[in-house]
């Protein structure tokens, strides 16, 4: 049965006992509670099977046919960004960014996000004839010009190359600084959460496990505190610089 | 990039040693299709006139065989201007046309309705998988029955036949399409209709036009049929009154009016495809 959804207005993303599995043999989620903040970008990891997506999915509506029950609130205005860009091949790149707009300035609205992340001059381009990251960044365009108060990502970067995928987050942080949407990006990346989001947490036996606070003076490796705050992060989910520590190998 | 020397003997040693600034790679061989030849799709069928030219003319096809090509332009001269050949063209195509859209209308919807929805598809799918297996030629007996032997037999027939390939070539696109895409969809909000108009039917329309093609055919391969059954005008009728006469000549104008009915009928769908598949090109290259 799914959640009730309750949507109201510029109220913040709040998650309650949220619990969702896909065989009687156990949950995906048991009882997990979160909540963003108006503006506040989370970071979400966890290992492969933690039910990331999952809560991602839950937010984003996405979740019909999976079994679970709790209580789920988020704004009017949310948006997905997808690991592939999913622009639709037959239309033009605006025309995608402006897909399902319904406002006498779409065609406008569309250019203006198009600019904003760096594809301006290419609205009558094909999606085919764009590089990976120009798509992801089509993607992006289409999700901001929507105005969203909640921004989902999942794994966006994940399929792009390491130097675009430096170039993204820069854009990204940008785009969020501006925008100002509530931001859940679920990520593998432990790097890639700490260097984008205000807040990382972690995922572990379907409920939120970790639960810190970014607070560096720069957001680069160069910063005493990215390099503990990774140590920290990698160790809950079970990785040392070593690679698995001892204990777990033993059990 | 430079391969080391070794690696590159196979390739003119002589001209590679010249110089120590020429190219040194191995040039691999090429595997794909290659560059697009211009006018391609007229080379084929010129190759099968200039055979069938140079045959007859060597006397190796004999004029009771096959006639002349020139021979088959003579008698297509004197058919036009004698025999109304003209509206023979005129009526046979006439049949084909409106047969063939009733065929792709029906084709289409059927399609779209056992594409779009699960009740839909229950209904309307297992009959025409059914009707797939019967061959509509067959059922030309009955129709005759039915509709009697004019144009309504002519033209339901068509139909007919050429509904099926739109139906399963559309169907197929329709389900093909990447349920990411529905999902898309619904994150950003979109109606139904402004799902089925922007996602649904472009995502078919390769498909349809693939069916198109068959469909093309089909409903030619069901004219020449038709005709043969009581017309009083139209290319088959012109061909049956030539068998009676034992005309040969006029039978193979028949053929040859046949056979460029469907040649320009399957590049214009090309041609269309082309044009309205703009955003795959750039995938062919």
């Amino acid at each position: 049965m799914p959640a009730a959804r309750e949507a109201a207005e510029a109220s913040p993303v709040r998650v309650r006992n949220l619990h969702r599995s896909f065989n009687k043999a156990g949950g995906v989620l048991n009882g997990l509670d979160l909540e963003i903040a108006h503006g506040e970008f989370v970071a979400l990891i966890g290992r492969s099977g933690s039910g990331k997506s999952t809560l991602l999915r839950a937010l984003a509506g996405l979740d019909r046919d999976v079994a679970g029950f709790g209580q789920i609130t988020v704004p009017a205005s949310v948006s997905v960004v997808f690991q592939d860009s999913r622009l639709l091949p037959w239309k033009r790149v605006l025309d995608n960014v402006v897909l399902g707009l319904r406002s006498k300035q779409a065609a406008e609205l569309g250019r203006q996000a198009l600019a904003e992340v760096g594809l301006g001059g290419r609205e009558r381009a094909w999606p085919a004839e764009l590089s990976g990251g120009e798509q992801q960044r089509a993607s992006l365009a289409r999700s901001l010009v929507r105005e969203p108060q909640l921004l989902l990502a999942d794994e966006p970067f994940g399929a792009l190359d390491a130097l675009t995928r430096i170039r993204m987050h820069v854009l990204l942080r940008r785009l969020c600084e501006v925008h100002r949407p509530a931001v859940l990006l679920v990520t593998h990346d432990v790097d890639e959460a700490i260097t984008l989001a205000d807040r990382v947490i972690m995922l572990e036996d379907g409920v939120v496990r970790t639960d810190v606070r970014v607070d560096l003076e720069r957001r680069s490796p160069a910063d005493p505190g990215f390099a503990e705050l990774r140590t920290r992060l990698l160790a809950a989910l079970g990785v040392t610089e070593q690679g698995v520590p001892a204990q777990r190998i033993a059990s | 990039m430079t391969a080391t020397a070794d690696t590159a003997l196979r390739v003119d040693t002589e001209t590679r040693t010249q110089g120590a600034d020429i190219d040194q790679r191995v040039l691999r061989r090429r595997l794909g299709p290659g560059r697009r030849i211009r006018f391609a799709f007229w080379i084929g069928p010129l190759v099968l006139l200039a055979i069938w030219a140079a045959g007859s003319k060597a006397g190796v096809i004999s004029p009771q065989i096959l006639t002349a090509p020139w021979d088959v332009a003579t008698t297509f001269k004197t058919q036009w201007t004698e025999h109304d050949l003209l509206g023979d063209i005129v009526a046979s195509l006439k049949r084909a046309v409106v047969g063939l859209a009733l065929g792709v209308l029906a084709g289409t919807v059927l399609a779209l309705v056992s594409g779009l929805s699960r009740a839909g598809e229950s209904l309307v799918d297992g009959p025409i998988q059914i009707k797939r297996s019967i061959p509509t030629l067959a059922l030309i007996p009955l129709f005759i029955a039915w509709f009697g032997i004019g144009q309504e037999m002519k033209i339901v027939t068509i139909a007919l036949i050429s509904m099926i390939p739109i139906y399963v070539n559309t169907h197929n696109g329709l389900r093909g399409i990447d349920g990411k895409y529905a999902e898309l969809a619904e994150t950003i909000g979109l109606r139904r209709s402004e799902f089925v108009r922007g996602v649904v039917l472009p995502g078919a329309l390769p498909g349809f036009l693939l069916g198109l093609r068959f469909a093309v055919t089909s409903a030619l391969l069901g004219l020449v049929v038709v005709e043969q059954y009581n017309a009083t005008s139209g290319v088959g009728h012109m061909m049956t009154l030539a068998e009676n006469y034992g005309q040969t000549d006029v039978i193979v104008v028949g053929l040859v009016i046949y056979g460029l009915f469907g040649f320009l009928a399957d590049g214009a769908v090309r041609l269309v495809g082309r044009k309205v598949l703009g955003w795959q090109r750039t995938l062919e290259g």
